[in-house]
């Protein structure tokens, strides 16, 4: 196993123990949006994508990387968005939104 | 020096993901990012049309989703997003298969593997459970004779093609895997229940993180791993916490069956105590202490806005309101929490469970609209019962206790509710909102 390997693995095992840790301190009321939040995270993916998009040559690559770069899009602009809409809606004493339907 | 901005990147993530303010999404935002433009600049790129193709399709699609969803259908909308991750991680995968021409070492190659798996049932059994929340199939779990054998042959199916795909390095392995792990993820999600949904999503929010930490592996890049990790670890919690909440194991939830009426359910036929808008009216009127209990039929009923214009009203009069919101009120961790903070209910009145109880013996009124078995006493009086030692909302310990239904049918467990038939419980049987607004009428005769 190449060293680069072994540390992606420490890497990720101490990079789990800190999320436990802090996220186990949300409250409950916010799950939902701590969830949204994980979700926009979660499309760091992004990053392998554009790489796929940008360097990879032949049909097959091309179209594999739209897609990626397509669907991580949708998680990282999605995911902050709505993340955002909500948490303002937590916000207290901040100028109210309309009552939307 | 990318590798460095990519950790800087990975440590934004930290801070922000446990924020409660906005500043700390967007703080996660910004090493988003800090992320994107490292990989733009480092990488040698050379297909720009493809980039930003796929930025602009995948910006205005997340974009007009978010802003155009209404709060009732976050669970649903939740769901795509963790499926798209997922869908994201297996492509990126196929991509770096299809550039070494399948030939990785051993453990990129299993790695590689796990991403697609992972990946893939995330992908369709988040879009299953899309259809399911958005009711484009039946909410009810669909149990197939011999499915868990055969999720189990998949499972193992994945597992010989991995090892044939690795070892012999043939990229149509890899794609045959894929596509077994997407039908395997259908299988997983359609026997489940609406009423486990609060499971399903956090598990496979929790999956979305762990498939692009397995990306991440394959590509070697470090922030792709921690925020991995991360979103691994939070939907991990969420997933235990949800199932605490309903007082069942994971394993029960996902091989069950359960969380829909599974049979015919012997009702009581004991006499209930009807109440009219006015009856409802004046105990609210003149309670000092009044405790609101929104169940899903709530959100259904699109009611939140209604139960705020009450609240407002009876504190105009001197009664002090709260809210006791059960971990599975909605259909998401958290979700009724949201329906209500966007009907403008201050967030110092949202009461959690642990919150709650020691209150609703010195509670006036408790007033439940559309929730049945997070109140159902069973939980703890009834050792028989299916929901027996799932943490409920003891509102029966309150002086009275006003429950707004649509009919005396039980709820997704299936089982009927003493609560109802209490002496100190009014029913009032009604759609939630038209039954608030009907109160809310009432309320200005008081």
């Amino acid at each position: 196993m190449s060293d680069l390997f072994i540390a992606g693995i420490v890497v990720f095992v101490l990079a789990s123990f800190v999320g436990l840790e802090v996220i186990s301190k949300v409250p409950p009321t916010l799950h939902t949006p701590l969830m949204s939040g994980a979700n926009a995270i979660s499309g760091i993916t992004i990053v392998g994508a554009l790489v796929a998009a940008g360097t990879g040559s032949g049909t097959a690559a091309t179209i594999l990387g739209f897609l990626a770069v397509a669907a991580a899009t949708i998680n990282v602009v999605g995911g902050f968005l709505v993340t955002d809409r909500m948490l303002h809606m937590f916000q207290p004493k901040a100028p109210r939104r309309g009552k939307g339907g | 020096m990318a590798r460095l901005l990519y950790l800087a990147a990975a440590v934004a993530f930290i801070i922000g993901s446990p924020r409660t303010a906005r500043g700390g999404n967007r703080i996660a935002g910004a090493g988003m990012l800090l992320a994107i433009i490292v990989t733009l600049v480092d990488q040698d790129v050379v297909g720009w049309g493809t980039i930003v193709a796929g930025l602009v399709v995948g910006g205005v699609a997340g974009g007009l989703l978010a802003l155009r969803v209404q709060m009732t259908a976050m669970p649903q909308l939740v769901a795509a997003f963790n499926g798209f991750g997922g869908l994201a991680s297996v492509l990126v995968a196929l991509a770096e298969i299809d550039r070494v021409a399948a030939a990785f070492d051993v453990e990129t190659g299993v790695v590689a593997v796990l991403t697609l798996a992972v990946g893939a049932i995330t992908f369709s059994g988040s879009f299953v459970a899309y259809a399911k929340l958005q009711g484009l199939m039946t909410g009810r779990p669909i149990v197939l004779a011999g499915g868990k054998t055969a999720n189990a042959v998949m499972a193992l199916g994945i597992a010989a093609l991995g090892v044939w795909a690795v070892a012999a390095e043939v990229a149509p392995a890899f794609w045959i895997a894929t596509a077994v792990a997407l039908i395997l993820g259908v299988f997983a999600v359609i026997p489940i229940g609406g009423a486990d949904m609060p499971v399903v999503i956090s598990l496979l929010n929790s999956l979305s993180g762990v498939a692009a930490a397995l990306a991440g592996f394959i590509i070697s890049n470090e922030a792709l791993i921690v925020g991995g990790a991360l979103v691994g670890a939070a939907g991990l919690i969420l997933t235990i916490q949800m199932g605490e909440a309903m007082n069942r194991t994971l394993a029960n939830v996902l091989f069950s069956g359960f969380g829909g009426a599974t049979g015919p359910v012997a009702m009581s036929d004991k006499p209930v105590k009807r109440a009219t808008p006015d009856d409802v009216a004046i105990s609210l009127a003149y309670a000092e202490t009044v405790v609101v209990v929104p169940g899903y039929g709530l959100a259904v009923a699109q009611a939140q806005h209604a139960v705020r214009d009450l609240a407002t009203q009876l504190e105009e009069r001197g009664v002090r309101v709260a809210y006791a919101i059960h971990p599975v009120a909605g259909r998401m961790p958290g979700h009724m929490n949201v329906l209500l903070a966007e009907a403008d209910v201050p967030y110092e009145q949202l009461l959690d469970l642990e919150q709650s109880n020691p209150r609703f013996g010195l509670t006036d009124v408790v007033l439940v609209i559309g929730a049945n078995d997070v109140v159902n006493p069973s939980a703890r009086d009834d050792a028989t019962s299916p929901i027996y030692g799932m943490p409920i909302l003891e509102v029966d310990r309150a002086r009275t206790v006003v429950v707004v239904k649509r009919s005396l049918s039980p709820g997704f467990a299936g089982i009927d509710n003493p609560l109802f038939y209490k002496d100190t419980t009014m029913m009032l049987f009604d759609d939630g909102k038209a039954a608030v607004e009907s109160i809310i009428g009432a309320l200005a005769t008081v």
